[in-house]
């Protein structure tokens, strides 16, 4: 008896070396952690259970069957976060380059179903040379099925994605499908063709770091959601980001004990507003001071930066925030900033995360770049995703709300549930000049007329008084006092049941 | 009494007179420029007069300004501060034909001191010791070596125009004075147009010591002891104490004395500080007298319990001095340091902006120490180019000198302060540095010990464990609020463990922690036991806690894994890992710190608004190079580290696209 319960230990000693000391002594002068050192560290102590410890790959082709190491190349299972139930699949780039195989994909799928079944979000670390070569079309048979399981998964349960090695060719496109992607700067990177086809048919020459390395992914593309020093800090720091979200789109965001007080007064708000119009400041010093603690988990950071997108709490629970930087392109909207944050909301709508928008836009940006762009399908889906989503929606003006752009953030017209001004709000058509210019044309050889016209619009229109007369604005409030009005209004919208009419899927404009 | 007075100027000086003045039942006004319309000093007044755009050219100074706000108000006296027109006898004289009282010294006295060799005559001729030298014109060498040889060496031989150490040498013997005079005469006649030369006697390991004196318009005068501020900056006093470690009774008293002499002298009725520079045989010589309120005028109101700014208004009303010599005392220590808006780590480069963060230590007074925080600015409030860059003078006050400097150490830790580069870990540092601890400095105390500048502070393995000891047992709070969070699997929860690894920056401890409802004991691996004990939660940026039972006053910001951790001017990012997660951290490769592009690119597009800099122009990390605007904002590009501008591709007015390049570094 004693023998056959050892042998199981040995067996699994063995399958636990994946592809062999020397690969891993290899692979860690690469600075890069093992798939199993990986689970460890993504989730609690003892927390993993491993499934398909055993499976083997089943090709004969190009003398593979002399080789079948246990596992084929993925780790999966389950464990814990802090305690919250979670599924793993972490790719073992010692075994065979971590290249997918039928079976190898088999494993992903079966734990992307349990997920799905059991409603507890997925994690996928990707290390992998890409297909599995030998295998041909059941590896890319096998991709496909782990594309249709991310499909199915989007928006039931979330899907987080960490690039710790290569990712390349159609293996590229399970992360694409996921709902966050993150990176490791200087060990992962991501493209559909590598250097070397780039090279054959584009003449481009350029290093893979270049083409798709954390920095061009989290600066350039925005398919990555953030990139991290290192293996270590990548895993902490999903942990972090997994504490702020709900586990399906069955069950609530979760709340933790918060030593925050809701009613937190800051004055210093009351000054953040600079006086001269057009000087900018920090949007994130309001973020940090209306949030728990001053917890904020940024996503895209170094994308588009003219809008802030992210994770802060409220008394204890997850709340989204979207926010114009006005001291980047001093807020504006354009193609990127609109397609950034309209993946952000619907991310948030998706998963029953109430959503926090902050105003300042001086509207959209002019030019033949942007228009050419399609700035206007682009900016259509930010007013899209707000319009559609029926979280609860808190909408902050702190200044400028010109224009479309007034309409396009979270504005009253859009479900609003609460829109706030504060009193340095201007919520008009444009800008005074701009107006004035429009509406005085025949006046603008007489430059002391316009400055008195300019003037005129500005005590007139510059204000949120305009929009708070029709309602549009719920309540003009003092700075120092945000905090507070924003954790009561979102406490009082805990019940709110709003629901679009049936229809099979919306026809966002893409 | 006056019923109401208007205060000529702004900041922490402006707040401080105000809240004396309220103590006594005196309305104030206070006057403030574009720049201050929102200022604590405008906020605090019972009335505000706006004066003027921000230059203080343009507002602070300009005497008909400040007249007319006098006359808008009908305030009854002006105090003046420090600064802008506090020694301006215009200023005095048109006051006194206006009827308004000057709280300070009669216009008489003002001109004397103002002028350096009419003061110094003054002050010889009123006993006052000088620092003996020639004052006439120098005519050659041979004279120079002459007069050297009277004043005996070593002297130092200056241009007169002098400034900034040009035209200045110092000669030990006859054949330096020889070469000294004919090179500083060459020098002066190029830099500054006028070759005049005088030779003084030179002072070695020179302390700046000062006195503050105090008369009436009765004939009274008195001193309340001295000041030490010989830790300066080039000429900018940064900390200051009263009494001076240095000085004994007998020195005491005699500059005292001849202090009151020269005060006497001039009819001097208010307060006023004659400065001394001081030898290492406690040899004193008059350098110059200030006929107005000092900044470190805290230190002495500390140690007698006067209070500075009372006695001036009482004297300016006609009051005679209620204080005898006789009832001026030395009570404790007090030390001053001043925060400046001065980034220690950029060369001391002035930093303005918004101060997104403002928290001073408390301010308390009790009978084993006192914290005092004269300021003029708030969380919120904005740090301007156009005025000093001083933000607050933080002074403590304690039995002895050491229990001060340790109450300086503690307030300086709970300083938050953001938003701003500022000088709070360089305060630290000197508050720590052997040399000041010892009293043993001289006015070269800066220049001597950080010849290179400011590099932060290096901790002692003592102060890391402390350090690691307390993060661990935050870090731990923390880790168990997690597992509190909902949608957790029952029975399944995790459990925090009770072995870490704690790394301060690369320092590394393996610890073990054992809790109980108080606090936890940490136990390092080579037995020592710190107990940590607090109420710090999760988010406090200030942590307050006893560690080994002595207080431990971190601020703490959240990092990856851990903490950033300031602490008596050391900056250290802390990491606290399980036994395992340190273990697989390890593997990890060291990062060099990738080589920062040599050019500037242009960030958007935009228009060039101005260029700061200039070919050839050495820069500091964080300086402003060049203005850019877009979509009407202005942006400022600053420079991302240290270095010298080789070439300028764009100029005011010129359309940029994004990333042409602005300028290239060398």
């Amino acid at each position: 008896m004693s023998d056959i319960l050892s042998e199981l230990e040995a067996r699994r000693a063995n399958a636990r070396l994946g592809g062999g000391e020397a690969r891993i002594e290899a692979h860690h002068a690469k600075g890069k952690l093992t798939a199993r050192e990986r689970i460890e560290l993504l989730l609690d102590d003892g927390s993993f259970e491993e499934f398909d410890m055993f499976v083997t790959h089943r090709t004969t082709d190009f003398n593979m069957a002399a080789t079948k190491p246990a596992g084929d190349g993925v780790v999966t299972g389950w464990g814990t976060i802090n305690g919250r139930q979670v599924y793993v699949f972490s790719q073992d780039f010692t075994v065979f380059g971590g290249s997918l195989s039928e079976t190898h994909a088999q494993k992903i799928c079966k734990i992307m179903d349990m997920a799905m079944q059991n409603g507890a979000p997925v994690i996928g670390i990707n290390d992998s040379g890409g297909a599995r070569i030998q295998e041909g079309v059941a590896s890319l048979a096998g991709y496909a099925e782990v594309f249709q399981r991310n499909i199915m998964a989007s928006g039931v349960v979330p899907q987080i994605s960490v690039i710790m090695g290569p990712c390349a060719g159609g293996a590229v496109y399970s992360p694409a499908m996921t709902d966050f992607i993150f990176m490791v700067k200087d060990t992962s990177y991501m493209f559909v063709t590598g250097p070397d086809v780039v090279k054959t048919v584009t003449n481009e020459v350029v290093t893979a770091e270049e083409l798709g390395g954390a920095s061009t992914h989290t600066k350039k593309s925005s398919v990555a959601d953030g990139a991290f020093e290192n293996d270590v800090e990548a895993l902490i720091e999903i942990r972090r980001l997994f504490d702020f979200l709900p586990l399906s789109n069955r069950t609530a965001p979760p709340t933790r004990p918060f030593f925050d007080d809701p009613a937190r007064v800051e004055e210093s708000l009351d000054t953040l507003i600079p006086t001269n119009p057009n000087q900018p400041y920090d949007m994130k010093e309001l973020i940090h001071k209306i949030a728990d603690e001053g917890d904020f988990y940024e996503i895209q950071e170094d994308f588009a930066a003219n809008i802030i997108t992210g994770f802060v709490r409220l008394e204890g629970s997850t709340v989204g925030v979207v926010a114009n930087q006005p001291l980047v392109l001093a807020g504006v909207l354009d193609i990127d900033s609109s397609r950034k944050a309209a993946r952000f909301v619907r991310f948030c709508d998706a998963f029953e995360i109430p959503i926090l928008t902050l105003v300042d836009v001086p509207g959209f940006l002019p030019g033949t770049s942007q228009e050419y762009g399609g700035v206007i399908k682009h900016g259509a889906k930010l007013l899209f995703a707000y319009g559609e989503a029926t979280v609860p929606k808190v909408t902050v003006i702190t200044r400028k709300a010109y224009g479309g752009a007034y309409d396009v953030m979270a504005s009253k017209h859009l479900r609003g549930d609460f829109n706030y001004a504060w009193p340095t709000a201007q919520i008009a058509v444009m800008g005074a000049k701009g107006a004035t210019e429009i509406l005085y044309r025949s006046e603008l050889g007489d430059p002391e007329k316009i400055a008195e016209r300019t003037a005129e619009y500005e005590k007139n229109f510059a204000n949120p008084f305009r929009a708070a007369e029709r309602g549009f604005i719920d309540e003009v409030i003092l700075p120092h006092s945000t905090r507070r009005r924003v954790c009561r209004a979102f406490a009082s919208l805990r019940g709110k049941k709003l629901s679009n009419p049936w229809k099979k899927h919306d026809n966002i404009p893409l | 009494m006056f019923k109401k007075i208007l205060i000529a100027n702004r900041g922490e000086i402006a707040c401080r007179v105000i809240k004396t003045a309220r103590k006594m039942g005196i309305a104030t006004v206070a006057v403030y420029s574009d720049a201050d319309a929102n200022a604590l000093h405008v906020k605090m007044a019972d009335e505000a007069v706006h004066i003027g755009p921000p230059p203080a050219n343009q507002s602070y100074i300009v005497i008909d300004k400040i007249m007319e706000a006098i006359r808008q108000t009908g305030a009854e006296a002006v105090h003046p501060g420090y600064g802008f027109l506090s020694e301006n006898p215009k200023f005095a004289a048109a006051l006194e034909k206006e009827g308004v009282a000057f709280i300070g010294p009669p216009v008489g006295a003002i001109e004397a001191m103002g002028d350096k060799i009419t003061s110094k005559k003054l002050a010889a001729e009123a006993g006052v010791s000088t620092v003996p030298g020639y004052m006439g014109l120098i005519e050659d060498a041979d004279e120079a070596v002459k007069i050297s040889h009277e004043i005996g060496y070593p002297v130092m031989i200056k241009a007169s125009a002098g400034g900034g150490g040009k035209g200045m040498r110092i000669a030990w013997n006859d054949d330096e004075a020889r070469e000294g005079f004919q090179s500083s005469k060459n020098e002066a006649a190029s830099s500054f147009g006028d070759d005049r030369i005088f030779i003084e006697k030179f002072v070695t390991q020179p302390r700046h010591i000062e006195i503050q004196v105090l008369a009436d318009t009765h004939g009274n005068t008195i001193y309340l002891n001295e000041r030490e501020c010989s830790i300066q900056r080039r000429n900018q006093k940064v900390v200051e104490e009263a009494p001076s470690p240095f000085l004994d009774a007998e020195t005491r008293k005699a500059m005292g004395e001849q202090a009151c002499a020269l005060a006497a002298a001039v009819d001097y009725a208010s307060a006023g500080t004659v400065e001394f520079i001081v030898d290492g045989d406690k040899n004193f010589y008059f350098l110059e007298m200030n006929t107005r309120l000092q900044v470190e005028h805290p230190v002495t109101e500390l140690i007698t319990g006067v209070d500075l700014v009372e006695q001036m208004i009482r004297v300016a009303a006609g009051e005679k001095l209620s204080l005898t010599q006789a009832d001026i005392g030395i009570n404790g220590w007090a030390i001053e340091n001043r925060v400046y808006a001065e980034d220690p780590y950029r060369g001391f480069l002035p930093s303005i902006g918004r101060l997104t963060r403002y928290r001073p230590p408390a301010e308390a007074r009790g009978a084993d120490g006192i914290v005092r925080n004269d300021t003029g600015v708030y969380e919120g409030g904005e740090i301007s180019m156009f005025y000093d860059p001083m933000i607050a003078k933080l002074c403590t006050w304690a039995p002895t000198r050491t229990d001060a400097i340790e109450v300086m150490r503690n307030a300086l830790d709970s300083f938050e302060l953001e938003g701003i580069g500022h000088n709070i870990p360089f305060l630290a540092a000197v508050m720590d540095h052997p040399k000041f601890i010892s009293g043993d400095m001289t006015t070269a105390f800066i220049a001597e010990e950080y010849p290179d500048g400011f590099e932060g502070v290096t901790l002692d393995d003592t102060a890391l464990r402390r350090i690691a000891a307390a993060t661990v047992a935050m870090h731990r709070v923390a880790e168990i609020r997690r597992t509190r969070v909902t949608g957790r699997m029952g029975n399944h929860e995790r459990r925090v463990g009770t072995d870490w690894v704690v790394s301060v920056d690369d320092a590394q401890f393996a610890v073990t922690i054992a809790a109980d409802p108080k606090g936890a004991d940490v136990r390092f691996a080579d037995g020592a036991i710190l107990r940590v004990e607090s109420d710090w939660v999760p988010g406090q940026s200030l942590a307050v806690l006893s560690v080994g039972g002595e207080t431990l006053i971190l601020k703490t910001d959240k990092r990856t894994g851990g903490f950033r951790i300031r602490y008596r001017g050391a900056d250290v990012t802390v990491r606290v890992m399980s036994p395992r997660q340190a273990e697989l951290a390890a593997l990890m490769p060291e990062k060099i710190a990738p080589d920062t592009s040599k050019m500037l690119l242009c960030p958007m597009p935009g228009l060039v608004v101005k260029i700061d800099v200039e070919e050839g122009q050495e820069v500091q990390e964080g300086q402003a190079l060049c203005t850019i605007e877009a979509m009407k904002m202005e942006n400022i590009l600053r420079a991302e580290k240290k270095g010298k501008v080789s070439k300028i591709n764009a100029g005011p007015g010129d359309s940029l696209a994004v990333d042409d390049v602005i300028m290239e570094f060398e």
